[in-house]
């Protein structure tokens, strides 16, 4: 994939959300070792971490760039990419796996017409698979942005994906 | 408050004895009835909120003052979530299982205000918390102690059941020796995967003169299908910070850090308050109860690597790095965080501390089998009845785990194999069920202990499939550094692949075992080393099975989708078009009302068309 990056204009993001940022790098002492606590800030601020955003956190904390970015690209928690409104993760853990959660996966791809790691037209959804949540429990589980849905099947999957549709008219 | 002296904890302690006593027999002496319900994540999405919230409304609109409404942890039977604790002075605490709204509104109106216990609902425990009839006393807990009996959000009931006394005891009584010694006498070794042995780790660290070190605990449990260190962090959060604090004294470190996956946020959550609050009354800090010991305890996020478990990689990432591993020696008890001496030890393990302490080395000692003490928290998932934590002594069979405790296989379907140690271990089969499990045994398995993952499966599960699955998830996790790791998983994960789309021969089998072998040999960490064991352990114990794949093209599980040949059964066809409707590929053809045909050289035996007859017209074969 090739990015166009803006070398020198990080003013294409938000004012308000590099000064939270900012502030909070500032309030760091040792950067360096924080730099993913950073990186998650970051994040949580942005929504994901493009090119430009790396490079303006290397600029203030003084790391180079090249490491910020082998550090983002290192962990599967950090994304590069925009995603939708809303993150539909599907949970790869074995619990979820040999409880099917292929066929939950395959069922929310062909609801929303994306592949994994898209993000449907409207900017609604993004699907992703996760990491083990540790709700092995309700095994298969779907996780939407922070909330977990347990013993998922073909059906009630698109069900939650429903719940979702409906607050899009509403939000 | 804040408690400047043994003595201020031993008093603080025997003031809770009230609480502690109806918690555990349901004695006269408290004044107040109380509820308890499981919140922690997987309780919470299964409504637990919901439950709390029907419960709170009902105590109001009931007037109940009196009754307490508390939010504890996971205890661990998660297939019967929501559940709620009731505990009524003068009765044996009672436990419902799958409560609701409407059974929630019940608990009050019936059990609370008519004494109506309700029965149906009622969930009997394999441990001993209350001694329902009829239970089988199966389960022993040590880690698991205070998990869904307490308030993780506050420290006063920590306490209660015997909170930071160990710290105490340790402060006051025993040198840092003295406490590894215990250590080592009591047998307790890693409960992260390699089962080292604690008092032999801390001794090494102890022996470093530097005036700085270390002592880590790694919470980023990555193994999928185990959540046992994430259930401890919630429910029972003191408890390793008090595990972390002994290590401080013993080593010597006076700085801790907890290494927290960051996929975790209601376990960060209760970390943090469990810090600040074990701060407020002087248990972390400067000269701890009023000692010369002083430690303190920060958090640190991980951000989603599975290689990170292990200790040089983690290392690395706390100091804000890749999490790559690098080789051993020197060991972090040499050189660890920022060149330090450093100890770094599992969440499960550090939970276990306090109660060696506390109880003793003879004590945790006479639990377990010859050469593993103690007990084991396992995550019993997948196929089974009662999905949950366990903690179990070492040395407890697979067929008591699977049938006593976990209520056998769910749908009552035939037991096929269990997967333990995760990405890294193997499987047993049923020819295994009565072997004991502990470290050895399943290192002679060809398996591992692991974090405690206990993965079951049955009849429907393909075992080439299961092996699949987990060199994708190590090929994703490879960090790259070492080549028979990065490119020797992604070979195996092809070599597996091409095994479950049919294009595989005997010789692919010998390329798989060659392959395997040689990665184990020779890749750096214990990530690369442990990859090919789901491939050579699956391998071992159902060969048959994946003969059958490579020789007569069949999955006789049927979950390899692309060994079948669909084709279209003319007398069950009525034509209805739906078959050709949906095929991805058009390899369908026919007329309405008339039969219809697949062409296989198109078919890519995805099985829509299966699915979707009505009329069972398609053949799978």
């Amino acid at each position: 994939m090739v990015h166009t990056i803006n070398l020198t204009d990080p003013s294409t993001f938000p004012e308000e959300k590099l000064l939270a940022l900012d502030a909070y790098i500032d309030s760091i002492e040792d950067k360096e070792q924080m730099l993913i606590h950073i990186l998650h800030r970051a994040q949580h601020i942005f929504g994901y971490l493009p090119p430009e955003l790396q490079l303006h956190i290397a600029r203030t904390t003084k790391i180079p760039a090249s490491k910020v970015y082998g550090v983002v690209s290192f962990y599967s928690y950090f994304t590069q990419e925009k995603r939708g409104r809303h993150t539909v993760n599907i949970c790869m853990g074995t619990a979820c796996f040999v409880k099917g959660a292929d066929q939950v996966k395959q069922a929310l791809k062909q609801e929303l017409k994306i592949s994994m790691d898209e993000t449907t037209e409207d900017g609604h959804f993004t699907l992703k698979e996760i990491r083990c949540i540790g709700a092995c429990g309700l095994a298969p589980a779907v996780m939407v942005d922070d909330k977990v849905y347990g013993h998922m099947n073909e059906s009630n999957a698109r069900t939650v994906l429903h719940l979702y549709k409906e607050a899009k008219n509403g939000d | 408050m804040v408690i400047n002296h043994g003595q201020d904890l031993i008093s603080l302690r025997h003031k809770h004895q009230g609480l502690r006593a109806l918690r555990e027999t349901g004695s006269h002496k408290a004044d107040h009835i109380e509820l308890l319900v499981g919140m922690a994540t997987c309780g919470i999405a299964a409504g637990a909120k919901d439950v709390y919230d029907a419960l709170e409304e009902a105590l109001a609109k009931e007037h109940l003052t009196t009754v307490k409404l508390v939010r504890v942890g996971c205890v661990g039977s998660c297939y019967c979530e929501p559940t709620v604790q009731v505990n009524i002075p003068g009765y044996a605490p009672m436990y419902y299982g799958y409560v609701d709204k409407t059974l929630a509104k019940a608990i009050v109106t019936e059990h609370l205000l008519k004494g109506k216990v309700l029965q149906e609902h009622e969930v009997s425990m394999s441990f001993n918390r209350s001694d329902p009839p009829g239970a089988k006393k199966r389960q022993f807990r040590i880690a698991l102690r205070n998990c869904g009996n307490i308030d993780p959000e506050n420290i006063e009931e920590y306490i209660a059941f015997d909170g930071y006394e160990a710290l105490r005891m340790a402060l006051t009584t025993y040198t840092p020796l003295e406490v590894i010694q215990l250590l080592k006498d009591s047998g307790l070794r890693g409960r992260g995967g390699g089962g080292y042995p604690t008092g032999h780790k801390w001794q090494a660290t102890y022996e470093k003169k530097d005036a700085m070190k270390y002592m880590i605990c790694n919470a980023d449990e990555g193994d999928p299908g185990a959540y046992m260190d994430r259930s401890l962090l919630e429910g029972d959060p003191h408890s390793v910070l008090e595990g972390m604090l002994l290590g401080g004294y013993a080593t010597g470190a006076s700085q801790g850090i907890i290494y927290i996956r960051a996929e975790y946020p209601l376990a960060i959550e209760k970390l943090t308050h469990a810090i600040a609050q074990a701060k407020e009354y002087g248990l972390l800090g400067e000269q701890i109860l009023g000692s010369n010991f002083s430690f303190s305890i920060e958090i640190r996020l991980g951000a989603g690597a599975f290689v990170c478990g292990e200790e040089t990689a983690l290392i690395h990432s706390v100091e804000g790095k890749r999490g790559e591993p690098t080789k051993k020696p020197p060991y972090p008890s040499e050189k660890g965080y920022l060149k330090k001496p450093t100890t770094v030890n599992n969440v499960e393990t550090l939970a276990n501390v306090p109660a060696i302490i506390r109880q003793g080395a003879q004590w945790f000692s006479s639990i377990g089998t010859s050469q593993s003490k103690g007990t084991k928290v396992f995550a019993l998932v997948g196929k089974i009845k009662h999905v949950g934590l366990v903690e179990v002594p070492m040395g407890t069979t697979l067929r008591e785990m699977i049938y006593d405790i976990g209520g056998g296989i769910h749908e009552d379907k035939a037991f096929k194999a269990v997967q333990t140690g995760g990405p890294s271990g193997g499987v047993l089969s049923k020819e295994h069920l009565d072997t004991p499990i502990e470290y050895e045994s399943l290192k002679d398995l060809g398996t591992m202990m692991g974090s405690g993952g206990m993965i079951v499966m049955d009849e429907d599960n393909c075992m080439v499939d299961i092996a699949k699955f987990y060199l994708q998830f190590t090929m994703d996790e490879s960090c790259g550094k070492c080549t028979p790791c990065r490119i020797g998983t992604k070979r195996l994960y092809e070599l597996l692949d091409r095994i479950t789309k049919g294009t595989g021969n005997p010789h692919t089998l010998e390329q798989l075992a060659f392959l395997g072998t040689n990665i184990k040999n020779s890749a750096l960490c214990g990530l690369g080393q442990t990859a090919p064991n789901p491939v050579l352990s699956t391998m071992h114990y159902f060969k048959e099975e994946y003969r059958m794949h490579v020789e007569e093209k069949k999955c006789p599980t049927g979950v390899c989708k692309e060994l079948f040949k669909y084709s279209v059964l003319p007398d069950a066809c009525v034509g209805c078009t739906a078959c050709r409707r949906v095929c991805p590929v058009g390899c369908i053809s026919g007329h309405p009302k008339m039969v219809h045909f697949i062409d296989l050289n198109l078919c890519i035996s995805c099985g829509a068309c299966y699915d979707v007859c009505k009329f069972h017209a398609i053949k799978k074969a």
